[in-house]
């Protein structure tokens, strides 16, 4: 099959908050449209066959694998991609733990990451450890070991919450 | 750019940048200088490049593991609207590799196939599905050879060879060293234990999939954007391969998506785009997919190895004849590097007076295996720290305290010649016994440890007979050593193994130029923090430009861990070369002596009066007012090793780093399932430059251990074609959240006079005592010895099964091939008074 030179479909649908359209080749994965024919690359691919949660976005406030989402399946949605998690110039809190937690090694898996965690947090505002690692159960990361992911996650939330907090010192200098 | 002439002045600091001044920047946890675009989706990845009318390219990769190409037919290939270019082996007909002495790779295969996932031809066209369409539309013409399939079979089969070149017909290296008489030892020993071991294969399954956009402009300049770890060596590959000016090629290495030593090889997909986009005029990208990155694979060699070690019954050895055999799939790539280094560094953690190697890497028609985080050294040191374990067993010695009364000293010279300097795996071992209350729980089976002679109080030696930790539950222990960068390049030289250069703008900015390449490590940050401290300004200050052949000096890239080390103390020197500088100009301007010029919180400032003193730009302007513009440059070369036989080129480092890690774990003895639930783990890190970073490595080289003896494997259907039997993330088990165990982690701080400010390696060692600790910790937990990395649960079912039958519960590999070796080479050892040279050959007569 030759994508090439297919007639293009059309969606409407809701990106980062704001109206958007956009003409694809119809075999498209949501994946594939939003990096090759949106430009957000934002949004990054490990496998493309659903395996490593690299890809995953926010579609109705819902983590989706944009690699097993057509394209044509996001008409009319609301999808949330790594482009659209700040407000403005202002990082989301989980942005700004990631980044200053040492969260984000590589920094491939992490919009996938970040997102995943988003919905959990926004569900779930105070989650224990054990659903953290159940609700990131399905991204890979082969970097961090995911240890200082939930110490990301626990500390944003704790700071959407409201509550000051810092990472323990065993989490930065090891235990004494 | 004016370089800033070095005029001998004295250097204001001393050891390594510190000077004895309060440290503002080093040792403290700043976020990494790209951490937030790595949040935000802005860092741009190799794949995320797309440049106007680029074209995409697929490869075609064989489906047979040894054949002989007769016959390429492009025709309806070519016939499909959207291709613009086939290319196959003829058009690219000159051979590369990362070692001079194994340039035995083609991008694209040009007579024979020696895999399944070697590339046979190339196409570019308008779209990927175009380009996936036409590379199904090429025809090839195969004639199958038998394959070889294994170790064994490589040295037993002589035809067909997989390659014309090689110290035996499939065998690619032979290795054999002795150093000082090992019989000797073994005649000196109360115990002498033989063991065989078998570390399967596996690989590095960054999140990334390799990537690479090549273009050539109408200069006929080349560029090439690439997910590599290497871009010196790329750039070296492709000015051979292409046979272009080197002047002409310009590889920039993009932030990489994960590497793990996996993007340290030149690539052929690197090649062919560059090629493709030669002849088309066009950018051209290739994305590898998931399968074809297990192709490329360049993972840990599964390696069988035999270990026989000598002991006093006080643990201490008398002497090591250490035995690997590499499985190294189809191609060199660093193969005789691996080989050498699954012997180097058995010396470095105990004392072994007397040590043989013997190493033998196997061609085999599998995806090549290479270099994976501790390269070569994982699996060798699984090995001798579970033998360790079976050898204190045996003693009835506690393990900790048999390892720790046995270390290798600090600023010593090991019997095969790698020099020691500083040495903290003593302090690992106390923080992690300590931790993880050891005492209390470790026990061999039926009876308390006896104490090592010069070791425990007699009082903890008492109470007999149970076990501490109920049955299933286990606790066992490990450590390990690793380089902190190779003594040698790749290629022989004599220039600097890590540059770096520095701009300072009259407007007061500063920009750090360096070949180095950030793959998730830090390394880009490490040169803002490092000259940030020199400077006296915030690391955010500067503009950091790496891993780009045409704008900064070489460094050799992200292996062997060498980045910290070599490019900080390049960054130091070049730092502190502007700071004279500005030094000068400060103090001639405040009419002080240039030793009271001190810089910090962005100014330079009289340390007797620091409220007189001026800003860091107008420092600058001060400077270059009196020079001319500033820029410095800084370079390392490592000190030179004393071991001068042929083969010391492995092994040897400016610092050696030092883990100590203790596991425990739940064994379920019905299923076999392994659960680790924690593990404690020091590192002797000599100095934090940025300690968050530093957990960051160990945490994540604990995951990798723990995927290693846990699940994963590179498994090969022997008997169907040599086809990769799980080539997809789903069925390449690898740890998720839920399998990633607790961590504690302690950091040792013992400053070594190589590192920049004290600073050594914590991106791979933290590894590599995972597997063996988990290992060891599951003998502890059910009886059974799984002498066989990964511990499936099947493995441990069939032990604990043949435990129950009276037998000796052990799941391993019984025997090693016979192989005739070559004469060892034989070098006296330093305490024999040997020079580190190797003494002349005797004829052997029989």
């Amino acid at each position: 099959m030759s994508g090439a030179l297919k007639q293009k479909a059309h969606i409407s649908f809701t990106l980062n908050g704001e109206a958007a359209e956009v003409a694809f080749a119809p075999h498209k994965t949501l994946l594939e449209v939003l990096r090759e024919d949106l430009g957000l690359t934002g949004t990054k691919h490990g496998c493309e066959l659903g395996e490593c949660g690299t890809c995953t976005i926010l579609v109705d406030g819902r983590a989706i694998l944009s690699c097993l989402m057509l394209g044509l399946d996001a008409e009319g949605r609301e999808v949330e991609t790594i482009e659209g998690m700040a407000n403005g110039a202002q990082l989301h809190p989980l942005q700004v733990t990631f980044a200053d937690t040492g969260a984000a090694q590589c920094g491939y898996c992490s919009p996938g990451f970040l997102l995943a965690a988003k919905e959990l947090i926004d569900k779930a505002p105070k989650p224990t450890r054990d659903e953290i690692k159940e609700a990131l159960s399905g991204n890979l990361c082969r970097c961090t070991g995911y240890i200082k992911i939930y110490e990301a996650v626990e500390l944003a939330a704790a700071r959407v919450r409201g509550e000051e907090m810092e990472l323990p010192r065993e989490s930065v200098y090891g235990l004494e | 750019m004016l370089l800033a002439p070095f005029r001998g002045y004295v250097l204001l600091m001393k050891n390594n940048g510190n000077n004895g001044k309060p440290l503002n920047v080093v040792g403290k946890p700043f976020r990494k200088v790209d951490a937030r675009a790595k949040c935000t989706g802005q860092t741009k990845f190799a794949d995320d490049i797309v440049l106007p009318r680029m074209l995409y390219c697929k490869i075609l990769r064989s489906h047979e593991p040894h054949a002989l190409i007769k016959n390429i037919d492009l025709s309806k290939a070519l016939t499909l609207p959207g291709v613009i270019a086939i290319i196959t082996g003829k058009d690219l007909p000159i051979s590369y590799g990362i070692l001079p002495v194994s340039q035995d790779e083609h991008a694209l295969c040009i007579d024979k196939v020696r895999f399944v996932g070697d590339p046979v031809a190339a196409v570019a066209a308008i779209d990927e599905d175009v380009a996936f369409d036409a590379m199904n539309l090429i025809e090839v013409e195969y004639e199958r050879l038998n394959t070889i399939s294994s170790i064994e079979e490589a040295i037993m089969i002589d035809e067909p060879r997989i390659h014309e070149y090689g110290d035996d017909a499939n065998v690619h290296k032979k290795v054999s060293l002795e150093f000082g008489e090992v019989e000797e030892g073994f005649a000196e020993a109360d115990l002498v234990r033989e063991d065989i071991f078998f570390y399967e294969g596996n690989t590095h399954l960054p999140m990334e999939q390799h990537a690479a956009v090549a273009y050539l402009d109408t200069d006929e300049k080349l560029t090439l954007w690439s997910s590599t770890q290497t871009p010196h060596y790329v750039h070296r590959a492709l000015t051979k391969v292409l046979e272009m000016p080197a002047s002409h090629i310009r590889v920039i290495a993009t932030p990489n998506g994960g590497g793990f030593g996996g993007k340290s090889d030149p690539f052929n997909h690197e090649v062919v785009v560059c090629k493709l986009s030669m002849l088309t005029g066009r950018p051209v990208k290739c994305t590898l997919t998931r399968e074809e990155v297990f192709y490329c694979h360049r993972g840990r060699h599964p390696v069988l190895m035999h270990i026989k070690t000598g002991v006093k019954k006080d643990g201490a050895i008398t002497a090591m004849h250490f035995k690997s055999f590499l499985d190294g799939g189809a191609y060199g790539s660093y193969g005789v590097a691996s080989t050498f280094y699954t012997g180097a560094l058995q010396t470095v953690t105990y004392d072994v007076p007397r040590y043989k190697f013997q190493g033998l890497r196997a061609f085999t028609n599998k995806p090549p295996c290479g270099p994976k985080r501790g390269h070569g050294t994982p699996q060798p040191r699984y090995a001798l720290e579970v033998q360790l374990d079976k050898i204190a067993e045996e003693l009835r010695l506690d393990p900790a305290e048999m390892r720790r009364s046995h270390l290798v000293k600090p600023n010593s010279i090991t019997a095969n010649y790698l020099r020691i300097g500083s040495m903290g795996l003593g302090a690992c071992i106390d923080k992690i016994v300590d931790g993880s209350d050891w005492k209390n729980k470790f026990s061999w089976n039926g009876s308390e440890p006896r104490a090592v002679a010069t070791g425990l109080n007699s009082e903890e030696t008492q109470a007999r007979g149970t076990r501490k930790l109920p049955y299933g539950k286990g606790i066992g222990i490990a450590c390990s050593s690793y380089i902190c960068g190779a003594g040698l390049p790749i290629y022989w030289n004599n220039m600097p193994q890590s540059g770096v250069q520095l701009r300072l703008d009259r407007q007061g900015g500063v920009c750090v130029m360096c070949g180095s390449t950030d793959i998730g490590q830090g390394s880009d940050s490490i040169l803002a923090y490092i000259v940030a401290e020199v400077l006296g300004i915030d690391p955010f200050d500067i503009r950091v430009v790496t891993a780009d052949t045409d704008l900064t000096p070489v460094d050799l890239g992200s292996y062997s861990s060498r980045v910290t080390l070599m490019t900080g103390n390049a960054a130091i020197q070049a730092a502190e070369r502007a700071r004279e500088l500005l030094t000068i100009a400060v103090a001639e301007k405040l009419g002080l002596p240039i030793e009271n010029i001190s810089f910090a919180e962005r100014r330079a400032f009289d340390v007797e009066n620091p409220e007189v003193g001026v800003s860091f730009a107008e420092a600058i302007v001060l400077a270059e007012s009196k020079f001319g513009t500033i820029g410095t440059v800084g370079s390392y070369s490592p000190p030179r090793s004393p071991g001068r036989y042929k083969g010391a080129g492995v092994g040897p480092s400016p610092a050696y780093s030092y883990s100590a890690a203790i596991a425990e774990v739940d064994v379920d003895p019905s299923t076999g399932i392994v659960t680790v639930e924690r593990i404690w783990i020091a590192h002797d890190i000599g100095k934090s430059i940025n300690p968050m970073l530093v957990m960051g490595q160990v945490e994540g080289s604990v995951y990798m251990g723990l995927g290693e003896i846990l699940m994963e494997e590179m498994a090969y259907r022997a008997n169907r074609n040599v086809v990769h039997k799980i080539p997809s993330m789903l069925e390449y088990k690898s740890p998720t959240t839920m399998e990633m165990c607790d961590v504690k982690t302690y950091l040792i701080e013992d400053p070594d006079p190589n590192g920049p400010f004290g600073a050594k390696e914590v991106g791979q060692g933290p590894l590599l005592p995972v597997p063996p600790a988990v290992a060891n910790a599951v003998y502890n937990a059910v009886g059974v010895r799984i002498d066989e990395v990964p511990i499936m649960p099947e493995k441990v079912l069939k032990a604990l099964r043949d435990k129950a039958k009276g037998r000796d519960g052990r799941f391993g590999p019984d025997s090693i091939p016979s192989v005739e070796w070559p004469e060892p080479l034989r070098v006296l050892t330093p305490a024999e008074g040997g020079d580190g040279r190797e003494m002349p050959r005797v004829a052997v007569h029989s």
